[in-house]
Order: C-alpha cells, then structure tokens, then sequence
C-alpha cells in the first residue's frame, strides 16, 4: 500500500543519503564550512587508519635503537614534536591519540544512539506511566552537570581497567550515558508528532500489528534530526573524553595514548616554558572537534528551511 | 529549545486565570522528583563502586579493622536501609563529612565562594562579548564577518578549557610574565584579605572594599586568565545561540509586517528581533550553569583556583567517595533550583511558556 503512494517519487539513490544531501543543496558559505568540516574530519580519520605507518614509535614507548629517550627533549630530527617529562614522543602520542578519540567517539555515540532512539521510540508511541517515568530521568539527567556525570560513572566502569578496549569501553559508557537522554528526548518528541498523522491512523485502520507501525511508519519519520544530534554529540564526546583524561579518570597512559591525559601532564609544563608537551595534543583535539562541528552545523542549517530560506531571500535583494 | 516535553504534553489543562501561579507551582514541586532521582542514582552508582572505605583504605587496613570501621560507620547494613538513612540525612541538610571529617555544607561554603566569583566574571564576560557578536553575526549573516564569527564562536567551543588556559598561561605568564600562573591571589593578599572584618570570601569584593590598589591589583590579575579561559568557553555558545535565534525571529512574519511598513533593517534588528531572540537565552544560561560548573572543575584544576571545582577534583583523586557523593548531591540541588528559577524567569517574560 505504502508503496503505491510512493511511486511517483524520485528513487532513492545514494544522493539523498544526509551528509550527500546536505552538500548537494547547500551553498556559498554554507557550502564552505560543510566541506571544510568534512575534510578536517576525514583527514583525521586517514590519520588514525594509518597511524601504524605514520608514527615513528608507539603510544607507550620511551626508549629507542639509541636507548631511553630524553625527557623533556625540545622538537629535534629525532622526536620531531619533542618528548614529554615521562620521556614519550609527542609526535607519536598526538597521532595514536586519533585512534582512541575516534573509536571512543563511534562506541559513545553509536550506543547512546540505539538506546536513545529505541526507548525515544517506545516512550512516545505507547505512552502511559512507563514514558512519564523515562520522561522525568530523562529530565534529570539532562540537567545535570554532564562532565560530574561522567566522572561518577567511569569511577565504577573502569575500576581495573588497564586494557586499552577495557578502558576505551568505559569510557564510551561514560559518555553515553550524557547522551541517551538527548536522543531520548528528540525522539520521543518527534514520535508523538508523527503518532498523530493520518498515514499512522490509516495503517492502524487498516490492522497492521503495532511493532510493524512502529519500525516501517514510525521510526523511518523521526530519524529526520538525528543525523544533527549525532554530529553534535560526537564533538561533545571527544571534549568530554578528554576532559575525563584531564582529571585522571580517562584511559590509562601506557595502555592508549589520550590526548586529555597528555594535557594533565603539560600544564605542569607550561611553567616552565615548555610548550610542546601541551601545543600539539590539545591542537588536536581543536582540530577534531571544529571539523565534526563545522560539519554538524552546516547541517543543521541547511536542514532548516527556516535559516535555507532565508538565505536566498537575502540574496534576491542584494 | 525553551519548550520541555511535560508542556507540550498536556496543552490547555491549565488555561485560565492564574496560569502563572500555577506553572510556578507545578514547577516547584517538580524540583523534588529531579532531586530525588538524581541523589539516588548518584547513591546507586556509588555503591555499586564499593563502600567508601574500602576505596580509599583498601590496602592498608587488615581485614577485621576493614570488618570494624564498616560495621562502625553502618556500611554493611542492607543497601535499602543505607539509602532511607542517606536520604533523611539529606532532608535534614546533612550532606555528609570528608574524610577529614568536614562538613561538606562547610566545604561548600569554603570554597564555593571561589567559584561562584570565577563564575560570575566568567559569564559576565561571556554576555559582554557573546551577545553583541551574536547580533552582529546575525545581522550581518552569511557574509564574511558572519562566517568569521561563525568560525572563531566553534572554535571557542572546540578548545577545551584547559587548553585554553594552557595556552594563556603560556603566552601571559610564561612568556610575557604579565599576569600571575595560578591561585586566587598571592599569599600575602591573602592574609590581608582574610584579616578584614566581615570578609566576604569574595576576594575582588573583599579587595575593592579595603580601596588598596595593591590588594585590588592583585586579585584582579589573578582573576584575569581564569574568568577569560571560561567566559570564552561560554562566549562561543552565546554567539551562536544568539545568531540562530535572530534569525528564526527574523523570519516571523511580525517582522516582515514592520519590514513592510518600511521599518530599516538595522531597526528591525535591534528592537523588532533582539528582545524575543533573548527569551531562549534566558533559559539555555540556566543550562549554563550546569556546564559551567563542569568547566569549573577544569578550569580550577588548570589555576589552581581552590574552589569547588578544585576541592571536587582532589576528592576525586583522594578516592574520598563520601565527599565526591556530597558534593554532587548538593550540586544537583543547586542546578535543580537554578532551572527552577529560569524557568520562572522565562514563564514571566514569554506567557507562551505558561502554555
């Protein structure tokens, strides 16, 4: 039935997937940052894949062919970014750091992502004492300060974790649990408005079961904004990563290299001017971040016909 | 953005006369739930970390001197009976003591003096700088100042507090020796300080009222790198949140109507767009406060600013998980009666929000 209605629609092709969308009607400015975003982002994903080539030592080295390395070594041939007090490569540390940063961003977000949307889902759609219960942890989580959020979980977590996937995942989990409430609350949100249309009252009539209302009309209508959240939410898990590592409660030093604990150890540093030990590390995580938030604010720009429209209002006058 | 789910939920059950007094009170008692919840799963998570003593004792107390101090301070009672005990305590103001057997009602008042004057020149700054930029961003939009604008509001947001107090205290202190590395003031202020009568804790309030330019001087470079490394934070975060809601209202159609009229744009801007673009304002500075007391613990830690953020971050460090619990608790009291306010602030300001 569904389908009858959407014949005469164009096929959909791999240009009507969101980020391809979104570049394809987009423009001047707007265009510029989106794809200024995308490279960033896509450059720093090329560096974490290749990494093992990339780096001249591994995250947790501190002796070489010539023996220890020296510490606090300023940038030289050898350690082109210098070495830190407890004789690591920079150079080394800021490029493994990419790896840990991205794959605890892909398990925060793709976890928070799943139970958000999913509960989001559920809560909206049937309603009743089960979604005001979810609606007021929602709230309260929501209100609350995210990093002491965080910190509170992973001291639970990551007891004993010294493994680098024990402490990635623990991490992640960490995060996650700042960002279920926000997928949470955007879904359920949009879900009580597509409840109420016609096509979900004809499905209805018609005696569809209730799961199958909720997978084919439901679900497929509210993914609508969260391509947005999730870009969002990547840029604030890699701030909150390293700021785990900044008050110690990130991943341990040798099993990964992590920029936020890199930080910790640099502003000791800086007192005596050594600059290199924090520079590059916390460039990094600038870098990561700008690009997946330039990308994520194009977005939401360009999927707003509101701040679209506008726009080209603008130009016909000027 | 302003409009939480419970209000969409349940449009026109509370029309009428005396809609305000109503909402006011509804949200009023909305505050004890969120508290609840959240004192308990701070409580839950917690225990299910272990009981405080052996966390920070572990290692050093054998096992039966493990067995006395628990039964001592009722840590092996049933987890049912701890958590009602804790939450009456609570009801009474007793938040719990540090392991160094402070009050944490004390500790609060100690240092969160500190981070509330941090906090107040921080956001300051941030609406002195973020706002106009804002307006001036959405004015100007989609050209290049705007974009500019644009770029350097995500780049505020994209750099880390402490790395942003990294490089500051790099450039400023280290390398240009102008303004001090870290603390609230120097020691010696500090004494002076202390020794005035009915002294605030305040120390740029305490300084300002003994009128010394030393003392003054002093605590106001020490603040300068701090305030400027937070209130950029949050500067970036005005920005666009100033430049996206002016030009939603822009695209009303009561603006058309007064651009129709023959109303100048640069008007339309400053008086038609900018009061309704500060509604939503109000209540994301609400939210604010919660990430600024996030960016406190960071910011503190890289100034060694000794505030709550700092005394926390130790305690942390300490494993003293009483304090960590009661600090945390009494922070969410805290954020929970600030959204209360806001939110009330809001309701009187836009009576849409009332529904």
């Amino acid at each position: 039935m569904a389908t009858v209605v959407q014949e005469p629609r164009q096929r959909r092709g791999w240009t009507d997937l969101p980020v391809v969308w979104h570049v394809r009607h987009s423009a001047g400015l707007q265009r510029g940052m989106l794809i200024a975003g995308l490279v960033l982002v896509l450059g720093i994903v090329l560096v974490a894949v290749l990494a093992p080539f990339l780096a001249p030592y591994s995250h947790a080295q501190m002796s070489g062919a010539a023996g220890p390395f020296p510490r606090h070594a300023p940038p030289s041939g050898e350690h082109i970014w210098g070495t830190t007090v407890g004789g690591y490569d920079v150079f080394s540390r800021t490029l493994w750091g990419t790896r840990t940063a991205l794959l605890t961003v892909l398990m925060a977000v793709s976890a928070s992502l799943v139970l958000g949307v999913g509960l989001g889902l559920v809560s909206g759609f049937f309603g009743g004492p089960l979604d005001r219960v979810l609606v007021m942890l929602a709230d309260a989580v929501y209100a609350f300060p995210a990093l002491l959020l965080a910190i509170v979980v992973s001291i639970v977590i990551s007891g004993g974790q010294s493994s680098y996937f024990g402490g990635v995942l623990s991490a992640a989990i960490a995060i996650s649990v700042i960002f279920i409430p926000q997928f949470f609350r955007v879904v359920r949100a949009e879900t009580l408005q597509v409840k109420a249309e016609p096509f979900v009252e004809a499905a209805r009539v018609f005696g569809m079961p209730r799961t199958r209302i909720l997978r084919r009309h439901v679900l497929r209508n509210t993914t609508r904004s969260i391509p947005l959240i999730i870009t969002l939410n990547a840029a604030e898990s890699i701030l909150t990563l390293a700021a785990l590592g900044f008050l110690g409660f990130g991943i341990d030093p040798t099993a990964a290299a992590e920029w936020g604990y890199d930080l910790n150890r640099a502003v000791a540093d800086t007192s005596s001017g050594i600059w290199w030990t924090g520079v590059f590390p916390g460039s990094a995580i600038v870098l990561l971040v700008l690009g997946v938030t330039l990308v994520g604010e194009s977005l939401t720009d360009i999927s707003d016909p509101r701040l679209r429209r506008r726009r080209h209002r603008g130009r016909k006058k000027a | 953005m302003t409009v939480t789910p419970d209000q969409v939920e349940s449009p026109g059950r509370l029309r009428g006369v005396g809609s305000l007094g109503r909402y006011v009170l509804l949200r009023f008692l909305l505050i004890f739930p969120t508290v609840l919840i959240l004192v308990s799963m701070v409580f839950v998570v917690m225990r299910v970390a272990g009981d405080p003593i052996t966390a920070s004792m572990g290692g050093r107390l054998t096992a039966e001197q493990l067995e006395q101090r628990l039964t001592e301070a009722g840590y092996n009672r049933p987890i049912l009976v701890q958590y009602l005990d804790y939450l009456g305590d609570l009801a009474r103001g007793d938040f719990g003591r540090t392991t160094d057997n402070q009050a944490i009602t004390e500790v609060l008042i100690t240092y969160g003096t500190a981070t509330l004057e941090l906090a107040v020149y921080a956001g300051l700054l941030a609406m002195l700088i973020g706002i106009p930029l804002g307006r001036f961003a959405a004015y100007h939009r989609d050209r290049a100042s705007d974009a500019v604008f644009r770029v350097l509001a995500i780049l505020a947001y994209a750099t880390p507090v402490f790395f942003a107090g990294l490089l500051l205290k790099l450039v400023f202190s280290v390398w240009l020796g102008w303004l001090p590395l870290g603390g609230r003031a120097s020691t010696q202020t500090q004494i002076s300080l202390g020794t005035i009568p009915g002294a605030s804790g305040l120390l740029t309030v305490d300084a300002l009222r003994t009128g010394r330019a030393d003392l003054i001087g002093d605590v106001f470079s020490h603040l300068v790198l701090p305030a400027v490394a937070l209130g950029l934070l949050t500067a970036g975060v005005f920005v666009r949140l100033v430049r996206t809601n002016m030009i939603s209202t822009l695209s009303m159609p009561y603006v058309d109507a007064a651009r129709s009229r023959g109303v100048r744009e640069s008007r339309l801007v400053r008086t038609h767009a900018y009061r309704p673009a500060l509604i939503p304002i109000v209540t994301v500075m609400g939210m604010q406060l919660a990430l600024m007391l996030g960016g406190a613990i960071l910011t503190e830690t890289t100034f060694e600013w000794r505030g709550l953020g700092f005394e926390l971050a130790r305690y942390l460090a300490a494993r003293d998980y009483v304090a960590v619990q009661g600090i945390v608790a009494l922070l969410a009291v805290i954020v929970a009666l600030t959204n209360f306010l806001v939110d009330v602030v809001a309701a009187f300001i836009d009576p849409r929000v009332r529904y």
